[in-house]
């Protein structure tokens, strides 16, 4: 196992590298990058400073490997407006973020997945179409709209909810909470019925195994035979999508932030586009794919967990 | 019907009747079926598909598919208990108890991941109070007892790393291990190799005697009945149409149906044969295909695994040459590279005279036409999407006939392998496996080929129908002067159709020749293994006899 793990940790280098080449290009394809990062009413001196001071009159893969060597000691660049280092200004956006996506994915396989069961056991039943019609539902409601219906309900008309804003669970775990809920349930409700429709189709397919019927036939009760052996080898599909959900996530919490007003990374990337602050989205690119990455060789390994057959 | 002991039965089946769904072709799945297992007794239950052995067998452990079929007369006793009666919770205290039960199929009957040591302990956890450290050692016990190699390495294993034998063992290590009343087996060893088979029925055997269980055994084929029935019940639609103890039933058959499932099992006893004289239609020289070896970033090295070393084959048209050996022989990897559908790593093929082992994609296709594979599940092997007719036209339309000489080509065809032409505008799932054998069958002729490849294509199916497939692809093997390259595990079926037969094992063909020849003078031990294997071996004579 160890030597799988750091087997697929050195594969990731090459993608990694081919993210930062094209984070690197981003900048000087979209023009002047001294004339983009001195602004709009700059004068032709002004650009040209700009220009030795960010070394764009070096060559190319000499800019390129300055670059690429600060990327690994950590450092990102700064922020055109604030001036503040980009991983100052990730690391200070990243904990609401993070407890959002946390929160989401936590709550949609713990509601999807047992609802996903149920509808596959009970194929056919009401219980079944009820179940696929809210996941149905969930995915054609747009999150914005779910998330001022939420917010109009609970927070305006029962006034049970904060409106709007986010509270740090280290300074205040019962504010957060009261906080987390109406964006969690936002947010949730598209991949809830994304993992109960997939985890549905996969039981569905392994309750009609040979295996099942053997564990019936060794007087094993229906929930076990349920949970231990259809549910096990539907894992597979299931955690594919929990995966791919958790990196979508990233683009739903920019809207989910937005209409919440968390601050969030979401937050971040909406406001560096609008303002073009190139350090940050460049340095925001980089730690996605990062967080991609380590999330597929997450899942890759979740793989081989679940399935013995499967080896790399 | 009770044992000589004059124990009373263990298993007793009065009148049963299993209703099918509305709108299916009989009122029953099965009606009036009764019939005893004594302890220490073998029942051997045989029948064609749909005769409803399987559904006798499943309405005993109460797992008939729910709403779909349901018991609706009759009793079923369990040691005096009508398990028809019973309430679900007592059912599956039954279940793995005193009543047990083995499938067909052991890859697919083992959960693939779940390790072998917790699915037999599995039973221990549904059923008894017992310690882990007691469970463990009763698992290993009964391992042990199955005949399993190394059972406290095997525990930790998982089903695919297990050979097929080595799983039906653990099946039957699950079934057996809190020494049930009744083993109920639903066709334990079709899918197995036939020295396998030979393997697992003294297993069962054994399991009988030592442990005096009642064994009820589900089966389409007389030549495993033969190896182990004291008594044998035949159905057909549905029905029991004759029982009695074995000997009575191989002796004096009272049925024409039963005269004729025993005529069906194919005899050891080749029939003399003319030596093939055509032109020579497909030829390997030294013939190699090896798996692995691929490095850490995939570059190819030494092959890890040799499933073929240096085969030397060749068919002549008119000619039937039968590979045959076991799972993992080789067998279905020779037959593969000759249809390129897996590339050699080295070696030649030669067909009409030029070597393709090395041929492009590109320059391969005129020859995709002249070689032409007939599979093993007639349920995987045809679209299920498509109709039968698009199926069969296809590739001759792909070789540039048109839509209307292909469909007169195809309605012909399905003349000849005993088929109506309307079938044409069926789908697949409407036919019988031995039906869609002859369409695949059909659809191979479609290209006319030189070269016809039959990889197992008769072991899916009914000895009754094995035995029509065989004949007709003999037919067209006449009809159209064919190489006919015929793949089977089994030795029986082989004695029936080639006119020489190439033993392999482990990659290598040990012996070749004549198939009376080697039926007669079998060389090489291996061989001589397989003709000992092969269940029912005695009954030829027996019948031949009379």
């Amino acid at each position: 196992m160890p030597l799988l793990v750091l087997q697929r940790l050195v594969s990731t280098i090459p993608v990694l590298l081919v993210v930062a080449v094209v984070v690197f290009l981003m900048l000087r394809v979209s023009g002047d990058p001294a004339a983009i990062i001195a602004g709009d009413t700059a004068t032709s001196a002004q650009i040209e400073a700009v220009r030795q001071a960010f070394g764009f009159d070096r060559p190319i893969w000499e800019q390129f490997l300055a670059w690429i060597g600060q990327v690994l000691q950590g450092d990102l660049g700064e922020s055109l407006f604030t001036g503040l280092p980009v991983t100052t200004l990730i690391a200070q956006r990243i904990e609401p973020t993070l407890m959002l996506a946390l929160t989401t994915i936590v709550f949609s396989v713990l509601v999807a997945v047992p609802l996903g069961v149920l509808a596959a056991w009970r194929s056919g039943t009401w219980i079944d179409r009820a179940v696929m019609v809210f996941a149905v539902l969930g995915f054609s409601v747009p999150v914005f709209v779910l998330g001022y219906g939420f917010m109009y309900v609970f927070s305006i008309e029962l006034r049970l909810l904060p409106v709007q804003g986010y509270t740090s669970p280290f300074e205040d775990f019962g504010a957060f909470a009261q906080g987390i809920i109406l964006p969690t349930l936002t947010l949730s409700c598209i991949y809830v019925a994304l993992i109960a429709r997939i985890t549905r189709a996969s039981v569905l397919e392994t309750l009609n195994e040979d295996y099942i019927r053997t564990a019936r036939a060794k007087g094993q009760v229906e929930r076990t035979v349920l949970f231990r052996h259809a549910l096990r080898n539907a894992a597979v599909p299931i955690v594919t999508v929990i995966g791919l959900g958790v990196a979508l996530l990233i683009g739903g919490v920019v809207v989910t932030e937005s209409v919440f007003n968390i601050p969030g990374l979401g937050r971040l990337v909406v406001d560096a586009i609008t303002r073009r602050d190139y350090p940050i989205i460049q340095g925001l690119i980089l730690f996605f794919a990062l967080i991609y990455v380590v999330l597929n060789l997450m899942i890759d390994l979740a793989y081989t967990m679940l399935d013995p057959r499967i080896r790399y | 019907m009770t044992t000589s002991e004059g124990n009373g039965p263990v298993l007793s089946i009065r009148d049963l009747a299993v209703a099918l769904p509305a709108g299916a072709d009989r009122r029953y799945a099965v009606e009036g079926v009764s019939f005893d297992v004594g302890p220490g007794e073998i029942v051997c239950v045989v029948g064609e598909s749909g005769s409803g052995k399987s559904v006798t067998a499943f309405s005993v452990m109460g797992l008939l598919a729910k709403g779909e079929l349901a018991a609706e007369r009759g009793e079923i006793l369990l040691e005096g208990e009508d398990v028809l009666k019973a309430s679900p919770e007592r059912l599956r205290d039954l279940r793995g108890t005193r009543m047990a039960m083995i499938f067909q199929e052991p890859a697919t009957a083992l959960n693939p991941v779940m390790t072998i040591g917790d699915q037999i302990d599995e039973v221990l956890q549904i059923h008894t109070t017992l310690s882990p450290a007691e469970r463990r050692e009763k698992v290993i016990a009964i391992m042990e007892a199955m005949h399993l190699p190394d059972p406290q390495a095997l525990y930790d294993r998982y089903p695919h790393q297990l050979s097929g034998g080595q799983r039906q063992r653990v099946m039957i290590a699950a079934a057996m291990v809190l020494d049930p009343v009744i083993l109920i087996a639903d066709e334990p060893t079709t899918a197995l190799d036939v020295t396998t088979q030979a393997q697992i029925l003294q297993l069962i055997k054994e399991m009988q005697e030592r442990r005096r269980t009642g064994v009820l055994f589900i089966t389409h084929d007389f030549g495993v009945v033969a190896e182990i029935a004291d008594k044998v019940v035949v159905m057909r639609h549905g029905a029991i149409v004759e029982q009695g103890p074995a000997a009575e039933i191989f002796a004096n058959p009272k049925v024409d149906y039963t005269r004729m499932l025993i005529a069906s099992v194919p005899s050891l006893e080749p029939p003399s044969r003319e030596p093939a004289m055509g032109p020579v239609a497909v030829e390997t020289h030294d013939l190699v295909k090896g798996y692995g070896g691929k490095s850490w970033l995939g570059r190819a090295t030494q092959p890890a695994f040799l499933a073929a070393k240096d085969v030397n084959l060749v068919v002549r048209r008119g000619e039937t040459l039968g590979i045959v050996g076991e799972s993992g022989s080789g067998k279905s990897t020779v037959a593969r590279c000759i249809v390129r559908l897996v590339d050699p790593t080295s070696g030649a093929i030669e067909i009409a005279g030029t070597d393709i082992a090395g041929l492009s994609t590109r320059a391969l296709r005129p020859y995709r036409r002249r070689v032409q594979m007939v599979f093993q599940d007639p349920y995987r092997s045809l679209n299920p999407r498509r109709t039968v007719g698009a199926s069969v036209m296809e590739g001759a339309m792909n070789f540039g006939l048109s839509h209307e000489d292909a469909l007169a080509r195809a309605q012909r065809l399905m003349g000849l392998v005993g088929l109506s032409p309307d079938a044409l505008d069926r789908y697949p799932h409407q036919f019988s496996g031995g039906q869609r054998q002859r369409i695949a069958i059909a659809r191979a002729l479609a290209m006319e080929p030189d070269v016809l490849i039959a990889d197992e294509a008769v072991s899916a199916l009914d000895v009754s129908v094995q035995k029509q497939v065989l004949e007709l692809l003999d037919q067209v093997k006449r009809e159209f002067d064919l190489a006919l390259l015929f793949i089977t595990h089994d030795l029986r079926v082989a004695a029936q159709i080639c006119d020489r037969i190439a033993v392999m094992r482990r990659g290598e063909v040990v012996e070749e020749g004549p198939t009376r020849e080697l039926f007669l003078n079998p060389r090489h031990e291996y061989t001589r293994t397989l003709l000992a294997a092969a269940p029912g071996r005695h009954l030829g004579h027996a019948v031949a006899a009379e």
